[in-house]
């Protein structure tokens, strides 16, 4: 568990993140989102004290890390950030196994860490583990800076805008990995962007950050259903609203029995795969793989704005 | 591709035009003009046709090619300047000297051009480039010790003084060398504090720019008085060889024109790093120290070395400036041949410091090379 | 920048005294001369060294930096496309020998005086001007290029309009490097007995006065540290 304490940052005159406080539990995705400007970097470096907050306090299960060696508590923090960083001098391996060497770990330990991380991210390790970052795509550049934050299995994991250098199938991609492997995995993770759509869709909580406040701390659905301010509104995207509410929720949820003729949609897809379906095929309903129907009125019922 | 080479082709007509002009001087003795010698006055036809068909050579498109012939068209003159000799002495009196001329020195110059040329254009790796360096100076040893050149008046000269020559070398080198490491040691932690804290920079490198300016003979000048008030003020300062004159204010001289190349491209290099890498490297909890000698290092290491190697080749060069100040070095023989009209003195003087400015060069160049991170390298 | 302001009047005044009327700092010099010896340099006026010295360079330097720019303007061009490897080539090797010793090199072929002075500043004040000018017609913005050609600029307009004003700052830096190598390299030419500024620290050296050396190094080092300053100056006008 990680507990954000009143945490402050000045910069001169301007007041970069304003007694922040919030809990994230041990175990989830937690998305900070906000415009350029609203502190949400500033709030996230001061959780590994890339920065040093001006007052209030962070505590890691318990125990206040400004008493800390800062370079010490960075090596229990994973660490991620856009455009990867990776060391452009050292191989993949020596990359991803950088934190597990500077904690001393056995050599045949960060070796079996490092392929276990790469077949994890879906990179073969004898391909990929003595190439050097410059000659990977972008995609799996990115692939490498998580799998490194990811290596000496750390208490948290730091994440600034880590798919923002990425085309969007790419990231996409990117997107669904991370969700998996931190279900695999069980970590705490908290995520920086200015991406709405990707703070719904992989957060268990988002917190919106606005001139260095956090306006609001919720779970996605409660987000999109009652947003706290117009600014949460606008970065919702009012006319994108119903689709983000439908992203949320699943095909199993709305099943009922019936038959329908065409191509049959999971019961795993989201609401809005199954909105997109039906308009691209014309049809009212769709069968659904594992038996029954869901129809495009009960689909339209979920998009309705809260009363 | 071309049919020919445009470069080839300026060699093949300023070569042809070499040709006609004098290749060698013989001169009554060391000090008289001499008259000059066309190449085919000299009758030593296998060189003269060599020559010819390296020119021809050099037309062709393919470097491989070109490079053979630069090859043979040195290997030719430098024969034919070593029979020229034997025969233009054959008949001339006790005191007579003579001197490869204008076309021998424009004809080397197209031929080394040539070789230069295709070398870019092969662009070799750095470590076949190491072993072109040592083939070239292993060729240029075994004309020296061969005695092939031994008749040319500066080869006399060279006899008549070898032992002050190689305290020259190592004068020289001392001078060159020895301050850049001096430079090295003050200039690499300088660099590095300059590139952590904005404000130091700001004062120093400016500073190190302005000292840059100062021409070297001036510099040289105003270093006298200055270690002398020390060599007499500081106490022991004398015994460890500080004197208003000689081997020290040179040496002084040299270390303070060497800060600026060193600081400034320390600084550029640690700066070269990406911020997104020295960022996460921060991120992941690597100590200063450490990212110092793990990141920044090995990624600023061929900005740092073009430093060194721009402070080499200028040291190298400015060394000659002691032999003003009795600082010994190349720069004696230079001067005094200044003084004594002594033209074959003066290349003795001259051409080492270009040798060893070149070679410097290519070696460093080698150096910068290797120390790039290799995935730049394999592109 | 300040400190620019009142440092940069006075280092001027310094050095028109100096110049003007040496025999102001008899008082200043008079410790370093030997006994009895002459404390200021009276064999020839500084006066008319200093101008002979600035003409050398200002010679050199114009007729290097036309010869330099036309060769770039060359290599850049289609037409001169394929000397450009070998002009680099020749760039970087030239720049390693050093200046002492092209001008020791240019006496065996052109005898003593300034004739040979000025061709060694000639030669060596070409190399800087010409790398920088070849980097500044060859980095420029890719898109303004474009436009330039977009918009039906003729090849001679581009070049014109477009390119040598876009590298201009890059040209200057190279002839500010020039010029300030040109100071230096002209103080030894005085060796080879061209007259200038090195005159009075040689005459210096030769006779042990140390007076003279202090008085030759003062004067050419305020010259070169104030030529410097002031293209540095011209250098940020132009690109700002």
């Amino acid at each position: 568990m990680i507990e954000i304490d009143q945490l402050t940052k000045r910069f001169g005159e301007t007041t970069a993140v304003d007694s922040v406080s919030m809990t994230v539990e041990t175990g989830t995705i937690t998305v900070i989102v906000g415009t350029s400007g609203s502190g949400k970097s500033t709030l996230m470096r001061m959780i590994n004290r890339l920065e040093e907050p001006t007052s209030g306090q962070v505590r890691i299960n318990g125990e206040a890390t400004g008493t800390m060696t800062p370079h010490l508590l960075r090596r229990r923090i994973g660490y991620a950030i856009q455009g990867h960083g990776l060391f452009p001098h050292h191989t993949v391996a020596r990359n991803i196994g950088a934190v597990p060497r500077l904690l001393g770990w056995p050599k045949a330990q960060i070796a079996e860490r490092v392929d276990e991380l790469l077949t994890l991210f879906s990179m073969a390790p004898d391909a990929f583990r003595d190439r050097y970052p410059g000659d990977l795509s972008g995609g799996q550049q990115q692939r490498v800076g998580v799998a490194r934050a990811l290596a000496s299995r750390p208490d948290v994991m730091l994440m600034d805008e880590p798919f923002g250098a990425l085309d969007p199938i790419i990231r996409h991609r990117a997107q669904e990995d991370l969700a998996r492997i931190q279900r695999q995995l069980g970590s705490t993770i908290i995520l920086v962007t200015h991406d709405m759509e990707e703070a719904i869709r992989l957060g268990d909580r988002v917190a919106v950050m606005d001139k260095g406040k956090l306006v609001q701390y919720a779970r996605p659905s409660e987000i999109i259903a009652n947003p706290a301010s117009t600014f949460v509104r606008e970065m919702l995207g009012d006319e994108d609203r119903p689709l983000r509410q439908l992203s949320l929720m699943h095909v199993s949820d709305l099943i009922e029995a019936g038959d329908a003729d065409g191509v049959a949609i999971d019961a795993d897809a989201s609401l809005r795969e199954a909105l997109s379906a039906c308009l691209w095929s014309g049809r009212d309903a769709l069968p659904v793989a594992q038996g029954g129907r869901i129809t495009l009125d009960a689909i339209r019922a979920q998009a309705e704005q809260p009363a | 591709m071309r049919a020919v080479s445009p470069p080839g082709l300026v060699f093949a007509i300023v070569g042809g035009a070499l040709l006609c002009v004098p290749f060698m001087t013989l001169a009554a003795n060391r000090i008289v003009a001499g008259h000059g010698v066309m190449v085919w006055a000299l009758g030593y036809w296998p060189a003269l046709m060599g020559m010819i068909a390296a020119l021809g050579a050099g037309l062709s498109p393919r470097p491989t090619l070109r490079l053979f012939a630069g090859a043979l068209g040195l290997a030719c003159i430098t024969a034919q300047v070593s029979q020229g000799a034997d025969l233009l002495l054959a008949d001339a009196g006790d005191y007579a000297r003579t001197s490869p001329a204008a076309g021998f020195w424009g004809l080397l110059a197209v031929f080394s051009l040539l070789i230069a040329d295709a070398l870019t254009q092969l662009h070799p790796r750095p470590l076949l480039r190491a072993g072109l360096l040592i083939v070239a100076l292993a060729a240029l040893a075994v004309v020296f010790w061969s005695g092939l050149l031994g008749d040319l008046s500066i080869a006399q000269e060279y006899v008549s003084r070898a032992r002050q020559f190689w305290t020259a070398l190592a004068q020289h080198l001392q001078l060159a060398l020895g301050s850049l490491a001096v430079a090295v040691v003050i200039g690499f932690p300088l660099g590095v504090l300059c590139h952590r804290r904005g404000g130091l920079r700001r004062a120093m490198l400016p500073m190190l720019s302005f000292l840059q300016t100062i021409p070297s003979l001036a510099m040289f000048g105003i270093m006298i008085p200055l270690l002398a008030w020390v060599a007499t003020t500081v106490p022991g300062a004398r015994e460890i060889g500080i004197a208003g004159i000689g081997f020290a204010p040179a040496f002084v001289a040299l270390v303070l024109y060497s800060l600026l190349p060193v600081v400034g491209n320390t600084v550029a290099g640690l700066d070269a790093v990406p911020p997104a890498t020295s960022d996460a490297a921060r991120g992941m909890g690597l100590s200063a120290t450490q990212q110092l000698w793990q990141v920044e290092l090995p990624l600023g290491l061929p900005v740092l070395l073009t430093g060194v190697r721009i402070v080499m080749v200028q040291n190298i060069g400015l060394a000659v400036i002691a032999g003003l100040i009795g600082g010994g070095g190349f720069g004696s023989f230079v001067f005094q041949g200044l003084n004594q009209t002594a033209t074959d003195l003066i290349l003795l003087g001259a051409l080492p410091t270009v040798l060893l400015a070149l070679v410097a060069a290519v070696l460093m160049d080698i150096l910068v090379d290797l120390a790039r991170p290799v995935s730049e390298t394999a592109r | 920048m300040k400190s620019g302001l009142i440092l940069r009047p006075f280092l001027v005044v310094l050095l028109l005294a100096m110049v003007l009327r040496p025999v102001w700092f008899t008082p200043l010099l008079a410790p370093l001369a030997p006994e009895n010896g002459p404390v200021i340099y009276e064999r020839a006026s500084l006066w008319s060294l200093t101008i002979s010295h600035l003409g050398l360079v200002l010679a050199a330097s114009l007729s290097a930096t036309v010869v330099a720019v036309g060769l770039a303007v060359f290599v850049t061009r289609p037409i001169g496309a394929a000397f450009l490897p070998l002009s680099r080539t020749v760039t970087n090797i030239g720049q390693t020998f050093p200046p002492v010793a092209v001008l020791a090199l240019a006496v065996p072929a052109l005898g003593f005086g300034a004739g040979p002075t000025l061709v060694a500043l000639f030669l060596y004040g070409l190399l800087p001007i010409f790398d920088n000018a070849v980097t500044g017609l060859r980095t420029l913005p890719p898109v303004t290029m474009d436009a330039a050609r977009g918009i039906g600029l003729s090849p001679s307009q581009r070049l014109r309009t477009v390119e040598l004003p876009l590298a201009l700052p890059v040209i200057l830096t190279g002839v500010r490097l020039s010029v300030v190598i040109a100071l230096g390299t002209a103080t030894i030419g005085s060796t080879v007995a061209a007259r200038t500024l090195g005159e009075v620290i040689i005459a210096g050296l030769l006779t042990n006065n140390t007076a003279f050396v202090v008085q030759g190094g003062v004067i050419t080092g305020l010259l070169a540290l104030l030529i410097h300053d002031g293209l540095v100056l011209l250098e940020k006008r132009l690109s700002a």
